[in-house]
Protein backbone atom coordinates (compact mmCIF):
# COMPACT_ATOMS: atom_id res chain seq x y z
CA UNK A 1 0.00 0.00 0.00
CA UNK A 2 0.77 3.28 -0.85
CA UNK A 3 1.96 6.32 1.49
CA UNK A 4 -1.22 8.38 0.30
CA UNK A 5 -3.14 5.65 1.81
CA UNK A 6 -2.82 7.22 4.91
CA UNK A 7 -5.90 9.47 3.73
CA UNK A 8 -7.87 6.39 4.49
CA UNK A 9 -7.03 6.57 8.34
CA UNK A 10 -7.42 9.84 8.47
CA UNK A 11 -11.10 9.77 6.61
CA UNK A 12 -11.92 6.80 8.97
CA UNK A 13 -11.05 8.36 12.33
CA UNK A 14 -13.14 11.17 11.04
CA UNK A 15 -16.00 9.73 10.34
CA UNK A 16 -15.96 7.09 13.36
CA UNK A 17 -16.42 10.15 15.54
CA UNK A 18 -18.03 12.17 13.30
CA UNK A 19 -20.98 9.40 12.96
CA UNK A 20 -21.27 8.40 16.68
CA UNK A 21 -21.10 12.30 17.88
CA UNK A 22 -24.05 12.20 15.40
CA UNK A 23 -26.06 9.31 16.88
CA UNK A 24 -25.85 10.35 20.08
CA UNK A 25 -27.06 13.49 19.44
CA UNK A 26 -30.14 12.22 18.28
CA UNK A 27 -30.72 10.18 20.86
CA UNK A 28 -29.09 11.98 24.00
CA UNK A 29 -31.43 13.69 26.31
CA UNK A 30 -31.52 17.23 26.30
CA UNK A 31 -32.75 20.02 28.94
CA UNK A 32 -32.20 23.35 29.34
CA UNK A 33 -31.12 24.68 32.99
CA UNK A 34 -28.80 27.91 33.23
CA UNK A 35 -27.17 26.44 35.63
CA UNK A 36 -26.08 23.40 34.18
CA UNK A 37 -24.36 25.59 31.51
CA UNK A 38 -21.59 27.24 33.96
CA UNK A 39 -17.83 26.26 34.13
CA UNK A 40 -17.18 23.59 36.82
CA UNK A 41 -15.92 25.40 39.57
CA UNK A 42 -16.38 23.19 42.91
CA UNK A 43 -20.02 24.53 42.96
CA UNK A 44 -19.05 28.38 42.98
CA UNK A 45 -19.24 30.94 40.52
CA UNK A 46 -16.29 31.51 38.50
CA UNK A 47 -13.93 34.03 39.01
CA UNK A 48 -12.77 36.65 36.53
CA UNK A 49 -11.54 35.38 32.85
CA UNK A 50 -10.18 31.96 32.19
CA UNK A 51 -7.61 33.00 29.57
CA UNK A 52 -4.90 34.82 31.79
CA UNK A 53 -1.87 34.95 30.88
CA UNK A 54 0.19 31.85 32.02
CA UNK A 55 3.41 30.77 34.39
CA UNK A 56 6.53 31.79 32.64
CA UNK A 57 8.30 28.18 33.27
CA UNK A 58 6.01 26.25 30.45
CA UNK A 59 7.24 28.49 27.60
CA UNK A 60 11.21 27.61 28.92
CA UNK A 61 10.39 23.99 28.86
CA UNK A 62 8.94 25.04 25.40
CA UNK A 63 12.15 26.79 23.76
CA UNK A 64 14.11 23.69 25.57
CA UNK A 65 12.34 21.47 23.84
CA UNK A 66 12.78 22.84 20.57
CA UNK A 67 16.13 23.03 20.84
CA UNK A 68 16.59 19.58 21.78
CA UNK A 69 13.65 17.89 18.98
CA UNK A 70 15.10 19.50 16.01
CA UNK A 71 18.80 17.96 17.35
CA UNK A 72 16.85 14.50 17.46
CA UNK A 73 15.48 15.00 14.27
CA UNK A 74 18.97 15.16 12.76
CA UNK A 75 20.30 12.45 14.60
CA UNK A 76 17.70 9.86 12.94
CA UNK A 77 19.16 9.60 9.57
CA UNK A 78 22.67 9.74 11.00
CA UNK A 79 21.31 6.67 12.72
CA UNK A 80 20.69 4.66 9.68
CA UNK A 81 23.69 5.20 8.11
CA UNK A 82 26.18 4.77 11.00
CA UNK A 83 26.81 1.37 10.60
CA UNK A 84 27.93 2.06 6.74
CA UNK A 85 29.98 5.58 7.65
CA UNK A 86 31.31 3.89 10.54
CA UNK A 87 34.37 6.16 12.44
CA UNK A 88 33.99 9.35 10.75
CA UNK A 89 30.05 9.21 11.92
CA UNK A 90 30.69 8.19 15.34
CA UNK A 91 33.56 11.14 15.64
CA UNK A 92 30.80 13.73 13.66
CA UNK A 93 28.26 12.62 16.56
CA UNK A 94 30.30 12.38 19.56
CA UNK A 95 31.39 16.18 18.60
CA UNK A 96 27.44 17.24 18.13
CA UNK A 97 26.79 15.91 21.51
CA UNK A 98 29.56 17.36 23.47
CA UNK A 99 27.89 20.66 21.73
CA UNK A 100 24.60 20.01 22.49
CA UNK A 101 25.69 18.91 26.36
CA UNK A 102 27.55 21.84 26.87
CA UNK A 103 23.74 23.64 25.79
CA UNK A 104 22.40 21.45 28.71
CA UNK A 105 24.84 22.58 30.88
CA UNK A 106 24.45 26.25 30.66
CA UNK A 107 20.42 25.72 30.69
CA UNK A 108 21.15 23.91 34.21
CA UNK A 109 23.47 26.55 35.40
CA UNK A 110 21.19 29.06 34.61
CA UNK A 111 18.48 27.48 36.98
CA UNK A 112 16.67 26.70 33.63
CA UNK A 113 15.25 23.18 34.49
CA UNK A 114 14.36 24.07 38.00
CA UNK A 115 10.86 25.01 38.20
CA UNK A 116 9.47 27.37 40.33
CA UNK B 1 -2.22 -2.62 -5.57
CA UNK B 2 -3.54 -2.05 -2.11
CA UNK B 3 -2.30 -5.54 -0.14
CA UNK B 4 0.87 -5.09 -1.90
CA UNK B 5 3.12 -4.56 0.69
CA UNK B 6 3.69 -7.71 2.35
CA UNK B 7 7.48 -9.84 2.63
CA UNK B 8 8.01 -11.70 -0.47
CA UNK B 9 11.24 -13.42 0.53
CA UNK B 10 8.82 -16.48 1.33
CA UNK B 11 6.32 -16.98 -1.11
CA UNK B 12 3.93 -19.30 0.42
CA UNK B 13 1.86 -21.65 -2.21
CA UNK B 14 -1.38 -22.19 -2.64
CA UNK B 15 -0.89 -25.97 -1.66
CA UNK B 16 0.06 -25.14 2.05
CA UNK B 17 -3.02 -26.70 4.43
CA UNK B 18 -5.23 -23.35 5.67
CA UNK B 19 -4.05 -23.18 8.88
CA UNK B 20 -0.43 -21.83 7.58
CA UNK B 21 -2.29 -18.78 6.76
CA UNK B 22 -1.62 -17.97 10.87
CA UNK B 23 2.10 -17.43 9.94
CA UNK B 24 2.32 -15.53 6.85
CA UNK B 25 -0.94 -13.64 5.77
CA UNK B 26 0.52 -12.57 2.86
CA UNK B 27 -0.84 -15.28 0.86
CA UNK B 28 -4.52 -14.78 2.00
CA UNK B 29 -4.10 -10.47 1.18
CA UNK B 30 -2.67 -11.59 -2.45
CA UNK B 31 -5.65 -14.30 -2.86
CA UNK B 32 -8.02 -11.68 -2.08
CA UNK B 33 -6.50 -8.73 -4.02
CA UNK B 34 -6.26 -11.14 -6.74
CA UNK B 35 -10.21 -12.32 -6.31
CA UNK B 36 -11.37 -8.77 -6.02
CA UNK B 37 -8.93 -7.91 -8.99
CA UNK B 38 -10.99 -10.54 -11.49
CA UNK B 39 -14.74 -9.32 -9.85
CA UNK B 40 -14.49 -5.97 -11.14
CA UNK B 41 -12.02 -2.92 -12.82
CA UNK B 42 -9.62 -1.37 -11.26
CA UNK B 43 -11.28 1.34 -9.64
CA UNK B 44 -13.81 -0.72 -7.47
CA UNK B 45 -11.21 -2.81 -6.28
CA UNK B 46 -9.60 0.11 -4.81
CA UNK B 47 -12.88 0.91 -3.30
CA UNK B 48 -13.53 -2.29 -2.17
CA UNK B 49 -10.22 -2.73 -0.38
CA UNK B 50 -10.49 0.84 1.48
CA UNK B 51 -14.23 -0.96 2.51
CA UNK B 52 -12.36 -3.99 4.13
CA UNK B 53 -9.44 -1.92 5.76
CA UNK B 54 -11.27 0.92 6.78
CA UNK B 55 -13.90 -1.87 8.46
CA UNK B 56 -11.21 -4.15 9.79
CA UNK B 57 -9.70 -1.33 11.54
CA UNK B 58 -12.50 -0.14 13.05
CA UNK B 59 -13.14 -3.41 14.43
CA UNK B 60 -9.89 -3.94 15.67
CA UNK B 61 -9.71 -0.12 17.34
CA UNK B 62 -12.89 -0.90 18.96
CA UNK B 63 -12.03 -4.25 20.46
CA UNK B 64 -8.77 -3.11 21.57
CA UNK B 65 -10.35 -0.08 23.72
CA UNK B 66 -13.14 -2.01 25.08
CA UNK B 67 -10.72 -4.54 26.49
CA UNK B 68 -8.27 -2.35 28.03
CA UNK B 69 -10.84 -0.57 29.84
CA UNK B 70 -11.78 -3.64 31.14
CA UNK B 71 -8.06 -5.09 31.39
CA UNK B 72 -7.22 -1.64 33.56
CA UNK B 73 -9.96 -2.54 36.02
CA UNK B 74 -9.29 -6.09 36.39
CA UNK B 75 -5.90 -5.50 36.84
CA UNK B 76 -6.30 -2.45 39.32
CA UNK B 77 -9.04 -4.59 41.26
CA UNK B 78 -6.24 -7.41 41.16
CA UNK B 79 -3.53 -4.69 42.48
CA UNK B 80 -5.34 -3.80 45.34
CA UNK B 81 -7.43 -6.84 46.30
CA UNK B 82 -10.74 -6.20 45.40
CA UNK B 83 -12.95 -8.06 42.50
CA UNK B 84 -13.44 -5.60 40.16
CA UNK B 85 -16.66 -5.82 37.60
CA UNK B 86 -18.16 -9.03 38.02
CA UNK B 87 -22.12 -8.01 37.49
CA UNK B 88 -22.13 -7.71 33.67
CA UNK B 89 -21.84 -11.15 32.24
CA UNK B 90 -19.74 -14.08 33.25
CA UNK B 91 -16.63 -12.08 35.13
CA UNK B 92 -18.21 -8.61 34.17
CA UNK B 93 -16.89 -9.08 30.45
CA UNK B 94 -19.64 -6.67 29.18
CA UNK B 95 -19.29 -3.97 32.06
CA UNK B 96 -17.18 -2.03 29.54
CA UNK B 97 -20.08 -2.13 26.60
CA UNK B 98 -22.69 -1.46 29.70
CA UNK B 99 -20.58 2.05 29.98
CA UNK B 100 -20.34 2.34 26.46
CA UNK B 101 -24.26 2.38 25.87
CA UNK B 102 -24.67 4.67 29.11
CA UNK B 103 -22.57 6.92 27.66
CA UNK B 104 -23.67 7.25 24.33
CA UNK B 105 -27.10 8.24 26.35
CA UNK B 106 -25.38 10.87 28.11
CA UNK B 107 -26.73 14.54 27.56
CA UNK B 108 -23.59 16.63 25.52
CA UNK B 109 -23.37 19.88 27.86
CA UNK B 110 -22.10 22.79 25.59
CA UNK B 111 -20.58 24.84 28.01
CA UNK B 112 -21.70 29.04 28.23
CA UNK B 113 -18.78 31.21 26.73
CA UNK B 114 -16.62 27.99 26.14
CA UNK B 115 -14.66 27.94 22.48
CA UNK B 116 -16.97 25.61 20.68
CA UNK B 117 -15.62 25.02 17.71
CA UNK B 118 -12.65 24.11 19.13
CA UNK B 119 -13.96 22.29 21.88
CA UNK B 120 -15.56 19.85 19.38
CA UNK B 121 -12.51 19.95 17.25
CA UNK B 122 -10.71 18.18 20.12
CA UNK B 123 -12.20 14.79 20.29
CA UNK B 124 -11.22 14.23 16.77
CA UNK B 125 -7.69 15.25 16.94
CA UNK B 126 -7.04 13.16 19.50
CA UNK B 127 -8.94 10.21 17.79
CA UNK B 128 -7.49 10.73 14.28
CA UNK B 129 -4.00 10.91 15.88
CA UNK B 130 -4.27 7.39 17.17
CA UNK B 131 -6.39 6.03 14.29
CA UNK B 132 -3.16 7.42 11.89
CA UNK B 133 -0.52 5.63 14.09
CA UNK B 134 -1.86 2.55 14.28
CA UNK B 135 -2.03 2.43 10.28
CA UNK B 136 2.02 1.58 10.41
CA UNK B 137 2.22 -0.87 13.02
CA UNK B 138 2.68 -4.38 12.11
CA UNK B 139 0.68 -6.78 13.53
CA UNK B 140 1.69 -10.20 11.99
CA UNK B 141 3.67 -11.01 8.86
CA UNK B 142 2.27 -10.16 6.44
CA UNK B 143 -0.34 -8.26 8.04
CA UNK B 144 0.63 -4.54 7.68
CA UNK B 145 -1.72 -1.68 6.81
CA UNK B 146 0.87 0.62 5.97
CA UNK B 147 4.84 -0.26 5.20
CA UNK B 148 6.88 3.38 5.88
CA UNK B 149 10.14 3.25 4.94
CA UNK B 150 10.24 5.99 8.33
CA UNK B 151 7.73 3.73 10.26
CA UNK B 152 8.84 4.65 13.56
CA UNK B 153 9.77 7.90 13.36
CA UNK B 154 6.20 8.45 11.38
CA UNK B 155 4.48 7.06 14.93
CA UNK B 156 6.12 8.73 17.54
CA UNK B 157 5.63 11.49 15.45
CA UNK B 158 1.70 11.22 14.69
CA UNK B 159 0.97 9.62 18.54
CA UNK B 160 2.28 13.23 19.77
CA UNK B 161 -0.27 14.70 17.33
CA UNK B 162 -2.33 13.82 20.41
CA UNK B 163 -1.09 16.60 22.32
CA UNK B 164 -2.40 19.51 20.12
CA UNK B 165 -6.12 17.98 20.83
CA UNK B 166 -5.61 18.01 25.09
CA UNK B 167 -4.05 21.33 24.28
CA UNK B 168 -7.51 22.62 22.44
CA UNK B 169 -9.31 20.47 24.87
CA UNK B 170 -7.87 22.35 28.05
CA UNK B 171 -7.85 26.06 26.80
CA UNK B 172 -11.50 25.72 24.74
CA UNK B 173 -13.61 24.26 28.12
CA UNK B 174 -13.24 27.74 29.68
CA UNK B 175 -12.16 26.15 33.24
CA UNK B 176 -8.96 26.93 35.40
CA UNK B 177 -9.16 23.24 35.87
CA UNK B 178 -8.69 22.52 32.11
CA UNK B 179 -6.46 25.23 31.40
CA UNK B 180 -3.87 24.05 34.52
CA UNK B 181 -4.11 20.49 32.89
CA UNK B 182 -3.57 21.17 29.24
CA UNK B 183 -0.93 23.17 30.41
CA UNK B 184 0.57 20.44 32.44
CA UNK B 185 0.20 17.75 29.57
CA UNK B 186 1.56 20.16 26.91
CA UNK B 187 4.82 20.86 28.97
CA UNK B 188 4.92 16.94 30.07
CA UNK B 189 4.44 15.44 26.48
CA UNK B 190 6.94 17.57 24.89
CA UNK B 191 9.72 16.98 27.45
CA UNK B 192 9.20 12.70 27.57
CA UNK B 193 9.09 13.50 23.77
CA UNK B 194 12.82 13.82 23.25
CA UNK B 195 13.36 10.57 25.74
CA UNK B 196 11.04 8.40 23.78
CA UNK B 197 13.17 9.72 20.20
CA UNK B 198 16.18 9.12 21.81
CA UNK B 199 15.70 5.73 23.12
CA UNK B 200 14.39 4.76 19.74
CA UNK B 201 17.21 6.35 18.19
CA UNK B 202 19.56 3.87 20.17
CA UNK B 203 17.84 0.94 18.53
CA UNK B 204 17.69 2.12 15.13
CA UNK B 205 21.43 2.36 15.02
CA UNK B 206 21.55 -1.21 15.81
CA UNK B 207 19.04 -2.13 13.01
CA UNK B 208 20.82 1.16 10.51
CA UNK B 209 16.85 1.23 9.15
CA UNK B 210 13.70 2.99 10.56
CA UNK B 211 11.19 0.64 8.59
CA UNK B 212 9.30 -1.72 10.79
CA UNK B 213 9.11 -5.06 8.79
CA UNK B 214 12.82 -4.74 8.39
CA UNK B 215 13.42 -3.54 12.29
CA UNK B 216 11.36 -7.12 12.55
CA UNK B 217 13.45 -8.68 10.50
CA UNK B 218 16.57 -7.98 11.74
CA UNK B 219 15.61 -9.63 15.31
CA UNK B 220 15.39 -13.32 13.44
CA UNK B 221 18.34 -14.35 15.22
CA UNK B 222 17.77 -12.48 18.50
CA UNK B 223 15.64 -9.77 19.66
CA UNK B 224 17.02 -6.26 20.08
CA UNK B 225 17.15 -6.08 23.57
CA UNK B 226 19.24 -9.37 23.76
CA UNK B 227 21.22 -8.06 21.10
CA UNK B 228 22.25 -4.89 22.18
CA UNK B 229 23.59 -5.39 25.77
CA UNK B 230 23.40 -3.41 28.59
CA UNK B 231 22.49 -0.01 26.01
CA UNK B 232 19.76 -1.64 24.34
CA UNK B 233 17.94 -2.57 28.15
CA UNK B 234 18.50 1.29 29.77
CA UNK B 235 17.02 2.33 26.00
CA UNK B 236 14.27 -0.21 26.82
CA UNK B 237 13.82 1.32 30.67
CA UNK B 238 14.13 4.62 29.25
CA UNK B 239 11.34 4.26 26.55
CA UNK B 240 8.73 2.25 29.07
CA UNK B 241 9.10 5.37 31.69
CA UNK B 242 9.13 7.97 28.84
CA UNK B 243 6.09 6.40 27.07
CA UNK B 244 4.16 5.91 30.30
CA UNK B 245 4.53 9.84 30.64
CA UNK B 246 3.89 10.68 27.18
CA UNK B 247 0.39 8.78 27.18
CA UNK B 248 -0.98 11.24 30.27
CA UNK B 249 -0.45 7.68 32.53
CA UNK B 250 0.46 5.98 36.00
CA UNK B 251 2.18 7.69 37.81
CA UNK B 252 2.66 10.82 35.40
CA UNK B 253 -0.85 11.59 35.27
CA UNK B 254 -0.87 15.55 36.00
CA UNK B 255 -2.93 16.55 33.31
CA UNK B 256 -5.87 14.99 34.73
CA UNK B 257 -5.02 14.56 38.85
CA UNK B 258 -8.48 14.19 40.09
CA UNK B 259 -6.99 14.99 43.47
CA UNK B 260 -6.36 18.11 42.63
CA UNK B 261 -7.49 19.14 39.33
CA UNK B 262 -11.27 17.40 39.04
CA UNK B 263 -10.82 15.69 36.10
CA UNK B 264 -7.66 17.55 34.00
CA UNK B 265 -8.84 18.55 30.77
CA UNK B 266 -11.50 16.94 30.04
CA UNK B 267 -13.54 18.10 33.46
CA UNK B 268 -15.83 20.06 30.93
CA UNK B 269 -16.68 17.16 28.65
CA UNK B 270 -19.35 15.19 28.81
CA UNK B 271 -21.07 11.89 27.54
CA UNK B 272 -19.62 10.13 24.57
CA UNK B 273 -16.97 13.42 23.80
CA UNK B 274 -15.32 12.27 27.38
CA UNK B 275 -15.53 8.66 25.85
CA UNK B 276 -13.41 9.32 23.26
CA UNK B 277 -10.11 11.21 25.62
CA UNK B 278 -10.50 8.05 27.34
CA UNK B 279 -10.62 5.89 24.52
CA UNK B 280 -7.75 7.31 23.02
CA UNK B 281 -5.75 7.24 26.06
CA UNK B 282 -6.39 3.44 26.22
CA UNK B 283 -5.26 3.06 22.44
CA UNK B 284 -2.15 5.47 22.56
CA UNK B 285 -1.01 2.94 25.57
CA UNK B 286 -1.38 -0.07 23.02
CA UNK B 287 0.62 1.59 20.37
CA UNK B 288 3.44 2.61 22.43
CA UNK B 289 3.26 -0.83 24.03
CA UNK B 290 3.31 -2.56 20.49
CA UNK B 291 6.34 0.00 19.56
CA UNK B 292 7.95 -1.17 22.69
CA UNK B 293 6.91 -4.94 21.71
CA UNK B 294 8.17 -4.03 18.26
CA UNK B 295 11.18 -2.30 18.31
CA UNK B 296 13.06 -4.09 21.06
CA UNK B 297 11.27 -7.30 21.53
CA UNK B 298 11.19 -8.86 18.66
CA UNK B 299 7.37 -7.97 17.31
CA UNK B 300 6.03 -10.96 15.91
CA UNK B 301 9.24 -12.94 16.03
CA UNK B 302 9.31 -16.22 18.34
CA UNK B 303 11.65 -16.62 21.25
CA UNK B 304 14.77 -18.48 19.86
CA UNK B 305 17.43 -20.10 21.97
CA UNK B 306 20.68 -20.82 19.89
CA UNK B 307 21.02 -24.40 19.12
CA UNK B 308 17.66 -25.82 21.46
CA UNK B 309 16.09 -27.31 18.48
CA UNK B 310 13.26 -28.93 20.66
CA UNK B 311 12.67 -25.53 22.32
CA UNK B 312 13.08 -23.11 18.92
CA UNK B 313 10.64 -25.25 17.36
CA UNK B 314 8.03 -25.47 20.05
CA UNK B 315 8.31 -21.74 19.66
CA UNK B 316 7.88 -21.58 16.03
CA UNK B 317 4.86 -23.45 16.59
CA UNK B 318 2.83 -20.38 18.44
CA UNK B 319 1.92 -18.12 15.56
CA UNK B 320 3.71 -14.75 15.29
CA UNK B 321 0.21 -13.06 15.74
CA UNK B 322 0.06 -14.56 19.55
CA UNK B 323 3.50 -13.78 19.96
CA UNK B 324 3.35 -9.95 18.83
CA UNK B 325 -0.42 -9.90 20.63
CA UNK B 326 1.42 -11.32 24.24
CA UNK B 327 4.60 -9.00 24.36
CA UNK B 328 2.20 -5.86 23.67
CA UNK B 329 0.07 -7.06 26.37
CA UNK B 330 3.05 -8.11 28.56
CA UNK B 331 4.59 -4.10 28.07
CA UNK B 332 0.51 -2.92 28.61
CA UNK B 333 0.56 -5.23 32.03
CA UNK B 334 3.89 -3.74 33.11
CA UNK B 335 2.34 -0.09 32.28
CA UNK B 336 -0.75 -0.98 34.71
CA UNK B 337 1.56 -2.55 37.44
CA UNK B 338 2.93 1.23 37.06
CA UNK B 339 -0.06 3.01 37.08
CA UNK B 340 -1.48 1.24 40.60
CA UNK B 341 1.97 1.16 42.29
CA UNK B 342 3.45 4.08 42.11
CA UNK B 343 2.26 7.51 43.67
CA UNK B 344 1.67 10.82 41.21
CA UNK B 345 4.94 12.74 41.08
CA UNK B 346 4.70 16.22 41.46
CA UNK B 347 5.64 18.46 37.94
CA UNK B 348 8.79 19.53 39.02
CA UNK B 349 9.82 16.08 39.90
CA UNK B 350 8.81 15.19 36.72
CA UNK B 351 10.18 17.52 34.84
CA UNK B 352 13.65 17.22 37.35
CA UNK B 353 13.52 13.15 36.31
CA UNK B 354 13.06 14.27 32.64
CA UNK B 355 15.61 17.19 31.79
CA UNK B 356 18.38 15.96 34.70
CA UNK B 357 18.54 12.23 34.81
CA UNK B 358 16.72 10.84 31.37
CA UNK B 359 17.76 13.15 29.30
CA UNK B 360 22.23 12.88 29.77
CA UNK B 361 21.67 9.16 30.71
CA UNK B 362 19.96 8.52 27.22
CA UNK B 363 22.56 11.04 25.35
CA UNK B 364 25.34 8.73 27.17
CA UNK B 365 23.64 5.85 25.81
CA UNK B 366 22.97 6.58 22.64
CA UNK B 367 26.93 7.37 22.16
CA UNK B 368 27.89 3.75 23.76
CA UNK B 369 25.49 2.23 21.39
CA UNK B 370 27.33 3.83 18.75
CA UNK B 371 30.69 2.42 19.86
CA UNK B 372 29.49 -0.95 20.40
CA UNK B 373 28.14 -0.96 16.78
CA UNK B 374 31.38 0.79 15.53
CA UNK B 375 33.52 -1.87 17.17
CA UNK B 376 30.88 -4.61 16.49
CA UNK B 377 30.62 -5.86 20.19
CA UNK B 378 26.99 -6.53 19.60
CA UNK B 379 25.59 -10.02 18.94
Amino acid sequence: MSNEWLILFFLVGAIFVGLILIFSGIVAPKSINPQKFEPYECGIPTEGVTWLQFNVGYYLFAILFLVFDVETVLVFPWAVVMKEVGMAAFVEIVIFFFILGLGLLYAWKKHALIWE
Amino acid sequence: MLFDIVDVNSSPSLSDPWWKVFYDFSSLTHKIDSSLHNAMSQFWTTIAEMLIIGVLILLFYALIGLFLVYAERKVCAFMQNRLGPNRVGPFGIFQTIADLFKLLFKELIPIKNADSFLFNLAPFIVIIASFMAIAAIPFAKGLHAIDLNIGVLYVIAVSAMGVIGVLLAGWSSNNKYSLIGAMRSGAQIVSYELSVGLSIITIVILAGSMQLSEIVEAQRTGWFIFKGHIPAFIAFIVFLVSSTAETNRGPFDLAEAESELTAGYHTEYSGIKFAFFFLAEYINMFIVASIAATVFLGGWMPFNVGHWDGFNHVMDFVPPFVWYIGKTFFVIFIMMWFKWTFPRLRIDQLLTLEWKYLLPINLVNVLIMAFLVLMGWHF
